[in-house]
């Protein structure tokens, strides 16, 4: 075995990692703050998160062929695109809400379960149908910007490159900013009001359907945001592409312990770091005997395992209490 | 039992003996009935720009070839079915192409894996299959008298990848796989091949990964092999060596004919230009194939993608077997166009075509081709890098 060159690829598989599971995290955040409010999993998010990136890369298509893409500034460009994802996946989430959770919201857990099933394939091919009309295409490829494309070579084996500085930033900036929306806000105590009871809440004067909109409207910004970060560090996007991170974000904001915002963010690092971890060195470590392909295999033991001796995962479920 | 038996056999008598008469009546020009052409492929999907290649080559060639089996007084109809590269959807639209006695040949399919499940049903009534892409192995080496294949095979296809690799004088080579039937089988030939002319294999590695493939990358930038093998189709080889590139690896690519679509310099850009890949499909530079497509062009009014032209032939060669199968103003059946088409001899945009006793095209072109440029229109402009006719290796028993 090259013990040189497991040493020498750590520092690159790290960021990879941490890359990956900043994005899971961001979409994990989704999943964890409906389930904080209303119990209940909105399995439709890998579809709220995924049309993010649609409506990303639709504009940056348009720029490109108004010939606009190369002249704005970058940054312009990306927060312009950041914002647009962020405001179509989160209205998106809202309208979801609004028309197939909140008629069942006294209906049996099981009922809006099934619900959010039907509307993530609904989106699924909705997405598809109408990306078959208007560009007569399948797969959608996030239009290259040169800055993205730089790379500081930092040795022979690792480079950063400014995709994932980008991807990295701007979730670190968008948990913040969420972190002080949640616990430093009107609205954000509010929110946590609604979770720990709604019927005590609605008596202290706090309009509980308003906020469990808004829980929708930042959680479907938040993917939104996450989608159009996917489209510019993966490039390549269909209508089903959202699904698989949708069920790893899932898995992340268990593995965190569901309902908790801290945990979403925590469990989407270390999900993340075990994929890219177990798909880089599986094959080195075993002399090719277990390939790249047994990382979820991988990942998912180890969260079996964790979730066998913290069964409300990292920091704990948190349903009553915090939010 | 038994009576039932002999009432069957005395109708079948009387339906032969009133087959026979029509030699002597006059002919009826119209009415003989419908002769269908099924096309399976995927319509939709990330695949469906290949599939609907197949469909429009099948249209394009029932339209010019038609006229003889017209002319004997048959409706002749293409039907398309969207296997959308998945089996169980192949198995299941299979079923209803076989209930449907009209259907007398299926052009098809795409994908091996989905080819190998549907073509047992087809078995079932002894419809005839003629394959225009599927290059795996077990679609003809078991043997079924209903299955043949106008493209080459995996097992050909791999080696002619390694015979390349090895012209380019590469000392070390990792390869990628996408674990389907197709992609870890051309893989596999490529690797047995390429280790006994004494490169040597760096890394083998397997994924279902769609999107991110910075895992796997960044061992290979490590090792920094002299190229990089993806055995896989195009919406995941792209983004695959499109991630290559961008993180500074610097290896020459190439795989089998799964890249072999415009799609894939619309997904990979600049970065997968220079890639080579191997491929049975004819690149669209001969007389003959600029004729198909310029009228492939002007009918539906884009490029044909690879395998519309396997797709033409391979439903060219399904006519003359129908035309033959009817002669004298005989209905088709299935048994009689299936045995029709181990008899014909095509030589088409292609070269000729006839079938051995597997339905393995006698000899088999394989090329090897260069992507030229990052504009998804010039495809057709890639240049040839390398050419081999070999024949079909025989069963392995």
């Amino acid at each position: 075995m090259d013990f040189e060159l497991l040493v020498g690829i750590f520092p690159q598989v790290l960021l990879d990692g941490i890359t990956l599971g900043f994005m899971y995290a961001l979409i994990a955040l989704g999943y964890t703050m409906v389930y904080g409010v209303l119990e209940f999993i909105n399995f439709a998010h890998s579809e709220i998160f995924i049309f993010g990136a649609f409506v990303g890369v639709e504009i940056l298509l348009s720029l490109q062929s108004a010939g606009w893409l190369e002249r704005l500034p970058w940054v312009v460009v990306l927060i312009l695109v950041l914002l647009a994802g962020m405001l179509a996946s989160g209205l998106l989430a809202v309208t979801v809400e609004r028309v197939a959770y909140r008629p069942l919201r006294n209906a049996p857990r099981l009922i809006p379960l099934i619900s959010a099933i039907g509307v993530s394939f609904f989106l699924q091919d909705v997405i598809r149908f109408f990306e078959s009309i208007w560009r007569n295409a399948f797969n959608l490829v996030y239009p290259t910007m040169d800055v993205m494309n730089q790379r500081f070579e930092l040795t022979s084996t690792i480079d950063v490159s400014v995709r994932s500085l980008v991807v990295i930033v701007a979730a670190l900036l968008m948990l913040w900013g969420l972190h002080v929306l949640v616990n430093r806000t009107k609205i954000g105590t509010a929110i946590r009001a609604v979770a720990e009871d709604q019927a005590a809440a609605s008596l202290m004067g706090v309009n509980v359907n308003r906020m469990i909109s808004m829980t929708f409207l930042i959680g479907g910004a938040m993917g939104g945001a996450a989608g159009v970060l996917f489209g510019i560090q993966y490039s390549l996007i269909n209508p089903y592409t959202g699904f698989i991170p949708g069920l790893k974000a899932f898995t992340a904001a268990v593995l965190g312990g569901i309902g908790n915002i801290p945990g979403a963010m925590l469990g989407g690092l270390v999900l993340g770091l075990l994929e890219a971890f177990a798909a880089s060195y599986l094959s080195l470590l075993t002399g090719g005997a277990f390939g790249a392909e047994y990382k979820d295999i991988f990942a998912f033991s180890v969260l079996i395992l964790i979730l066998i001796f913290r069964p409300k995962g990292l920091l704990g479920e948190v349903i009553r209490g915090r939010a | 039992m038994g009576s039932h038996f002999i009432r069957g056999v005395l109708v079948l008598c009387l339906a032969l003996a009133v087959g026979f008469v029509p030699a002597a009546s006059p002919v009826d020009a119209q009415g003989k009935g419908t002769i269908k052409i099924a096309t399976q492929s995927p319509l939709s999907g990330g695949q469906s720009a290949l599939g609907e290649g197949i469909k429009l080559g099948t249209q394009l060639a029932v339209e010019k070839f038609k006229g003889n089996l017209e002319k004997a007084g048959f409706k002749v109809e293409v039907v398309p079915y969207d296997d959308q590269a998945k089996p169980d959807v192949g198995v299941s639209n299979a079923k209803n192409i076989i209930a449907d006695k009209d259907i007398m040949v299926v052009i098809g399919h795409l994908n091996s894996g989905v080819a190998i499940p549907s073509s047992e049903v087809y078995k079932e009534t002894n419809l005839a299959m003629v394959s225009p892409a599927n290059t795996n192995e077990k679609i003809t080496d078991r043997g079924y008298p209903n299955v043949n294949r106008v493209c080459g095979r995996d097992d050909v296809q791999g080696p002619v990848g390694s015979e390349f690799a090895h012209s380019l004088k590469v000392k070390s080579v990792y390869i990628v796989h996408d674990k389907t039937t197709y992609g870890q089988g051309v893989a596999e030939a490529f690797k047995a091949d390429i280790e006994k002319k004494g490169v040597k294999v760096i890394g083998f590695e397997g994924t279902e990964e769609k999107s991110n493939f910075d895992p796997i990358i960044t061992p290979i930038k490590a090792k920094n092999p002299d190229l990089i093998y993806f055995g896989g189709i195009y919406d995941q080889g792209a983004p695959f060596f499109k991630q290559a590139r961008e993180k500074g690896v610097k290896s020459k690519f190439l795989g089998p004919d799964g890249m072999d679509s415009s799609d894939l310099v619309k997904i990979g850009g600049k970065a997968v230009v220079g890639l080579y890949y191997t491929t049975a499909a004819a690149p669209a530079s001969s007389p003959q194939a600029k004729q198909f497509g310029e009228e492939y062009k002007k009918k539906f009014g884009k490029n044909p993608e690879p395998y519309a032209a396997e797709s033409y032939v391979s439903t060219a060669i399904a006519i003359k077997a129908l035309e033959a199968a009817t002669a004298g103003g005989k209905a088709p059946t299935r048994d009689a166009v299936t045995a029709a088409i181990r008899k014909v001899k095509y030589a088409g945009m292609t070269g000729t075509i006839e079938f051995d006793d597997k339905g393995d095209p006698k000899r088999a072109s394989y090329y090897v081709l260069q992507v030229s440029s990052d504009n998804p229109e010039k495809w057709g402009e890639n240049k040839e890098a390398k050419r081999l006719a070999i024949a079909a290796p025989a069963a392995k028993k």
